[in-house]
């Protein structure tokens, strides 16, 4: 394998990684939209829904799509139950015990789920079969196609649902201003409900397709997650595009970082951007002119 | 303050008669630990306690602290008591610097950010093998010493750790009753009100994140002295929520409340070792439950508890007769 061809093996195989980034990191911008909150459990909803899947094809049986959708819907629902439960009561709370009750819920989705399903590795078979595929000299599994295929579909959806349903309109009023949302007669807080749904489902999705390739246990939720928020910040938290390209502009360094450096240091790459931007940039990459906040 | 001095005077007399009691065993060595984790816990209640800001990176300064030391004493034979003050002073240093632009962040940003450098530290910890012994640990370290006094047993190191962190209380205590700790608080309150009155609130949110690094720094200096073995483990993100809940537990702002919360959470995971894996499971309900429903911490708690009971007590008197 020459140089350009191993290049261009990081860049594909990073883009993969990266989609999964972005769709964490645009459930951080969801939530964040709506209430303010970076939502420190986003991680777990990922890790979830990968447990939840591999709980239903492999325990239960379930036809892979069936569980596929059964764990999004799972994940999906603990999202909610955690807003309800933990979120909500405290809805005139400081940042700084935003910041504590969102670290207390994940610590403790992460040790139920712990509890429930152990702590060995578990993998997920890929969605259709380990033929490997050659592309533009690299090498990808049939799984990463589906990989960019799903955020592709998810990313297409999530756009249109913004921009023509009358519930993406009124998340999207939310994050303009709250209280002249209320006033016009938007439910907030049943938007707020929504978009831990929203954020927890897209989550789930990503930890799920991620699943075949990179296995997945009860702690893969923090760096999975850390590295969504990075995406999100990246793009600058309100900007949809911005966090998907955030997304797959950590995705390829961190495969650069991990080929071209030591793989060891591969999570190291992520955090070093995640302070640079946040010293340097805090509102992200992307300039705030195209702030359309999603 | 004279009647701070008095509490606090109450409060060593019980902590150094506390060896008298125990007489040594497991428990003393224990009670070593919460020693260690009393000037951690405080240190973060320095700067989340009181000036407000979030810290998701203590168990980097304290991981920096036990690995420098071990580094230069055991690596490069250096004397111990240097390679505490070097390091404490190396570590000082970088929070000062990292400082600036850290705390230029608020709420949740400041916890991502402070969160990657630990995470950070943590992985150059376990891949630089070469010279930390990457994730097998770091072994061979030697004790302390004054003179001829070694400390190597579980007594003697209670006395050097204890008188260390109330040292450090001491410190603690003073400062929140000082100028800089009302202008503290008065940062915490509303950083931009603070500014108005003449508050330098960037330079003492700094200042205050470097005093919290090199209070960690020193206990990770004593902890490598102490247990003569390090780990990258030891020093994980787990750690410093850990620590987080700590000072929760105890209270926001309480320097007693700290080391309350630093003994809670070290003596029960020793007594309810059925419960090991539930921990996290624990720590995170503890998180939920004391921000929702007891922010002051149970040092506060109790007091209210207390009032409310004295308030409801007589009335019950009153209304029987």
């Amino acid at each position: 394998m020459d140089f350009s061809q191993q290049i261009s093996q990081y860049i594909l195989s990073g883009l993969a990684t990266g989609a999964i980034y972005a769709l964490i990191g645009l459930g951080f911008a969801i939530i964040y939209n709506s209430t303010g909150i970076i939502n420190f459990a986003q991680g777990e909803f990922v890790m979830l829904g990968g447990m939840f899947g591999v709980y239903f094809h492999t325990v239960h049986n379930f036809n892979l799509a069936v569980a596929l959708l059964l764990a999004i819907l799972f994940a999906a629902v603990s999202g909610v139950l955690f807003e309800r439960l933990a979120i909500r009561p405290l809805r005139r709370a400081t940042p700084l015990g935003l910041v504590i009750i969102t670290i207390g819920g994940s610590i403790l989705v992460r040790g139920l789920a712990m509890l429930v399903w152990g702590k060995d590795t578990h993998a997920l078979p890929t969605f259709s079969g380990d033929e490997p595929l050659s592309l533009a000299g690299a090498t990808l599994l049939p799984q990463h196609m589906w990989i960019f295929a799903l955020t592709v579909l998810l990313i297409v959806l999530s756009k249109l649902f913004f921009q023509f349903t009358i519930t993406g309109k009124a998340l999207r009023a939310c994050a303009v201003n709250q209280r002249a949302a209320g006033l016009v007669g938007i439910d907030v807080r049943r938007m707020v409900m929504f978009s831990f749904l929203l954020a927890s489902g897209m989550g789930a999705l990503a930890g799920i397709i991620i699943a075949p390739l990179t296995m997945t246990s009860y702690d893969v939720g923090i760096m999975l997650g850390l590295k969504g928020f990075c995406a999100a910040i990246i793009g600058g938290m309100s900007n949809g595009l911005g966090t998907v390209l955030g997304g797959l502009i950590l995705g390829v360094l961190e495969a650069l970082g991990a080929g071209l450096i030591s793989s060891g240091y591969k999570d190291a790459v992520t955090f070093i951007i995640l302070l640079l931007i946040l010293f340097l940039r805090p509102q992200g990459l992307f300039s705030r002119g195209e702030s359309e906040r999603v | 303050m004279r009647r701070e001095l008095i509490k606090f005077a109450l409060f060593a007399a019980v902590v150094l008669t506390v060896p008298a009691v125990v007489k040594g065993g497991y428990l003393l060595n224990v009670l070593v630990f919460v020693g260690i984790n009393t000037m951690l816990a405080v240190a973060l209640n320095l700067l989340l306690g009181f000036a407000g800001q979030i810290s998701l990176g203590q168990a980097a300064f304290y991981g920096l602290g036990a690995y420098l030391s071990g580094i230069l004493t055991a690596t490069h034979g250096w004397n111990p008591w240097l390679a505490l003050f070097a390091a404490a002073a190396a570590v000082g240093l970088l929070a000062f610097a990292i400082g600036f632009p850290i705390l230029k962040l608020k709420g949740h940003y400041l916890a991502m950010a402070t969160l990657g450098f630990g995470i950070i530290v943590y992985i150059v910890f376990n891949e630089y093998v070469d010279v930390t012994g990457g994730p097998s640990g770091f072994p061979g370290i030697p004790g302390l010493q004054i003179g001829d006094l070694r400390f190597d047993s579980d007594l003697k190191s209670y006395y050097l750790i204890w008188t260390t962190a109330l040292l450090i209380m001491l410190l603690a205590v003073n400062l929140t009753r000082s100028r800089i700790g009302r202008a503290l608080r008065a940062i915490h309150d509303s950083e931009v009100a603070a500014r108005v009155l003449g508050v330098n609130a960037r330079l003492l949110k700094v200042q205050v994140f470097a005093c919290s690094a090199v209070i960690s720094c020193i206990a990770g200096s004593l902890y490598a002295h102490t247990v003569t073995f390090i780990s990258p483990s030891t020093f994980g993100f787990h750690f410093s929520v850990e620590l987080l809940t700590m000072v929760i537990i105890g209270g926001l702002g309480s320097i007693y409340g700290s080391c309350l919360g630093a003994a809670l959470l070290t003596l029960l995971p020793e007594f309810l070792r059925t419960f090991q894996d539930y921990d996290i499971v624990v720590y995170g309900l503890l998180l939920i439950v004391m921000t929702m429903f007891m922010p002051g911490g149970l040092v506060q708690g109790a007091a209210t508890v207390w009032r409310l009971a004295l308030r409801l007590l007589p009335a019950k008197g009153r209304g029987d007769a």
